[in-house]
């Protein structure tokens, strides 16, 4: 047993109301520069749809993740590292731009220098890549906000396999829900496994996968690895990026900004121990639908002093294994089921996990006679398909998604009669197989929310792993080439990083 | 006459590999942020799958028989039992080959870098500039092929493997004094080729040390400690 910690994520989809705060904030603070206005470390679909960038869960497209080969052993879908070199020079894979959207500002300095005329002036388009007029505005970030575009469009949402998808297409059977993304930090990231320079490296303290700028050559093959498409190439410098876990703040035990600035408080942060002794095999189990137990199964139980032992052995701080005590995502993802990953067919192990959401009842007319199964209302009456939610999380296994969704609904209806009626409901928490107070702990995190409860993340020690001394005159925090080129004047070319706020314009009358 | 001659055969071409080692590794050291290969695909796809492939398997082809044809001493080729008139045959063909592949390629990779508005408007000044000079000199070694029809005993060959061998070995005088007879055109080639050493560290061209063979031994996962 090799003992490993990692902070996860867990977000509670049934609270989330699609409101962007997190990819604003995740934008102002870390891509709002050229070359990375089209990418989106943190972005929030609206499902069903074919998301950003265009069908990015259509692997038969665009080839990412992994495949188990015929002999138990993985493989990158893009192909192997002899493959992966020989497309070195144009990778077939690679998403152009247009698969994201164009990046576009407006002439608005055009509005104040307009001179008078018959009509309002308007500020049109300009491509932020090319500076050229956009006639059109083609796509965008966040296109099918709020079931955006038409539904024959949406209907190549890959989550719809097996769904009679058409169905929903029907006004008074459409069905919504909202999918906040970013980078998975997978135990089994396959980006790394792409990577031709060596470049991209998971951390071994808190399992953050990171780039390293300095060594990344831009070969661009982590792009097309990655399926969930969470890393961008940066066109202007020529290097991939991706989602940091906002690790400057995790080292000091704050929430990712996303996480910290979630209205919905959907968010939630916390150590989980895993044995990576047993990532292999778990990675490549035969059957898809078996991902998501294998991935259960190579977390350990914080409380087990076998466990314990070998962490410590591992020098895993004591802080750590307290927070993994205390972790809401261990609770949320092993103690009560109710997390799963995002796509586990990927073959990635991601360590970002999700809460599906609940629905309402179909159509308002059924609602007098809803079908109730035992005393839970019968899922097969909610509003988005049980199908549909487990192509998304488990592989297409309905019976975890079951499980999670008949939880929350029991959590509802416990706390229902404890505080309206008056009376102890146990008939309804044993159906679901958890006890009370289990109930009152998921109705303290899940419901209410506390920042202390959503967000247990042990301090890194940075400011005593750090001599003081040694970082005297440092540079600090810089676009790789440490102190070097901070007089403006750089020798070997390339464009330096810039904000660029507003392409000056003049336009003729 | 003879001095220049000197200045360009004997001399420049230390400047132009001393700047090529000394201005790769400093840029290494000091500016490994801009060490990349400043692929555009992103921004253009379609073009780029079509030229890529073409011009680097052809550029490659071209360099290694530069490489071998240049730095291989004639005693080894004799000894092998390959005279220079064969060699130069076997040269002018699979250099005429390659040659031509990747000039298909870089035709379509120049007109995409000139006329791609996306391509266009991201290029650094010295992505464009570099480009041309490789077109450039790609047609001038083209060129050169119908010249060498003229002598196929393998003559000039012999004057301008023993200008590499000399400049290698630092016998600039030997060297400069060995490339005096041959043909402008050759003259111009060395001349344009050198000049590429010399710009190479100061434009995306560095990405050619980064051959990523290390990929092929190391696991496919990679965690760093603290």
């Amino acid at each position: 047993m090799k003992v490993r910690a990692q902070i996860g994520m867990v977000l509670n989809l049934d609270k989330c109301i699609g409101c962007h705060t997190c990819s604003v904030t995740c934008k102002n603070v870390w891509t709002s520069r050229e070359g990375m206005e089209y990418a989106w470390f943190n972005n929030v679909e609206t499902k069903p749809g074919i998301g950003y960038p265009k069908e990015w869960e259509n692997q038969e497209k665009w080839n990412g993740g992994w495949v188990r080969s015929k002999n138990g052993k993985l493989e990158p879908k893009q192909g192997g590292k002899r493959r992966i070199l020989a497309n070195i020079f144009a990778n077939p894979d690679l998403p152009e731009i247009d698969d994201y959207y164009e990046p576009f500002d407006f002439d608005y300095q055009h509005l104040h220098r307009a001179g008078e005329s018959k009509h309002q002036p308007v500020a049109r388009p300009r491509s932020l890549i090319s500076g050229q007029r956009m006639e059109k505005i083609e796509w965008g970030p966040n296109w099918e906000e709020i079931l955006g575009t038409e539904f024959s469009k949406r209907r190549k949402d890959k989550n719809f396999d097996q769904v009679q998808a058409d169905i929903y297409g029907q006004f008074e059977n459409t069905f919504m829900m909202y999918l906040p993304r970013l980078c998975e930090h997978c135990l089994n990231p396959a980006c790394v496994a792409s990577c031709p320079s060596g470049a991209i490296y998971k951390r071994e303290e808190d399992g953050i996968v990171l780039i390293d700028q300095d060594k990344c050559r831009g070969w661009r093959m982590c792009v097309s690895g990655c399926p969930y498409k969470k890393i961008y190439y940066n066109w202007k410098t020529g290097k991939s990026e991706k989602c940091i876990f906002c690790y400057p703040r995790i080292e000091v035990g704050q929430p990712t900004i996303c996480s910290e600035t979630c209205v919905g408080r959907i968010r939630y942060l916390g150590v989980m121990l895993y044995d990576a002794d047993k990532i292999a095999d778990a990675a490549s189990v035969p059957n898809d639908k078996d991902l998501y137990q294998a991935q259960c199964d190579i977390f350990l139980d914080p409380f087990n002093p076998d466990v314990q032992a070998a962490a410590r052995r591992e020098g895993i701080p004591e802080a750590w294994l307290q927070a993994a005590q205390q972790s809401p995502v261990y609770k949320m993802a092993m103690e009560w089921k109710v997390a799963l990953p995002l796509h586990p067919e990927y073959r990635t192990l991601p360590m970002v996990w999700y809460v599906p959401p609940l629905s309402p009842i179909q159509t308002a007319m059924e609602a007098g006679h809803v079908g109730m199964n035992g005393i839970i209302p019968d899922l097969k009456s909610l509003r988005i398909p049980l199908k549909y939610l487990a192509n998304l999380l488990t592989a297409g296994d309905e019976k975890p998604v079951i499980r999670a969704l008949e939880r929350m609904l029991a959590m509802r209806a416990f706390k229902r009669a404890q505080q309206v009626e008056g009376v102890k409901d146990d008939e309804v928490i044993a159906a679901v197989g958890l006890h009370d107070w289990q109930i009152e702990e998921m109705y303290r995190v899940m419901a209410l929310a506390n920042y202390e409860d959503r967000f247990v993340i042990p301090t890194s020690h940075t400011a005593y792993a750090e001599q003081a001394y040694d970082m005297k005159s440092g540079c600090g925090f810089s676009f790789g080439n440490g102190c070097s080129s901070s007089s403006g004047v750089n020798l070997f070319g390339g464009k330096s990083q810039t904000v660029r706020q507003v392409i000056p314009v003049d336009v003729q009358e | 006459m003879s001095f220049i001659n000197h200045l360009l055969f004997g001399i420049y071409p230390y400047i132009a590999l001393a700047v090529f080692v000394l201005g790769s590794l400093i840029r290494y050291d000091r500016e490994p942020y801009s060490w990349k290969t400043g692929s555009s695909q992103m921004l253009e796809s379609k073009q780029l799958r079509k030229g890529s492939f073409a011009f680097h398997i052809g550029i490659l082809a071209i360099l290694a028989g530069h490489f071998v044809g240049l730095l291989t001493p004639h005693q080894v080729w004799h000894w092998l039992g390959i005279s220079a008139a064969t060699k130069q045959v076997v040269a002018m063909a699979a250099g005429g080959l390659f040659g031509l592949v990747c000039l298909y390629g870089m035709t379509i990779l120049l007109k995409r870098r000139l006329t791609n508005p996306r391509v266009r408007a991201t290029s650094t000044k010295m992505d464009i500039i570099i480009l041309v000079l490789l077109y450039a000199q790609l047609i001038l070694g083209l060129l050169s092929i119908p010249f060498s029809m003229g002598h196929l005993d393998g003559s000039e060959m012999l004057k301008l493997m023993a200008w590499a061998q000399h400049t290698v070995t630092f016998n600039a005088v030997a060297a400069s004094q060995a490339i005096a007879g041959v043909g402008m055109i050759y003259k111009l080639h060395v001349l344009l080729g050198m000049t590429l050493f010399l710009l190479f560290p100061f434009s995306r061209l560095v990405h050619i040390w980064s051959v990523p063979v290390k990929y092929m031994r190391r696991n496919y996962q990679v965690v760093r400690q603290r």
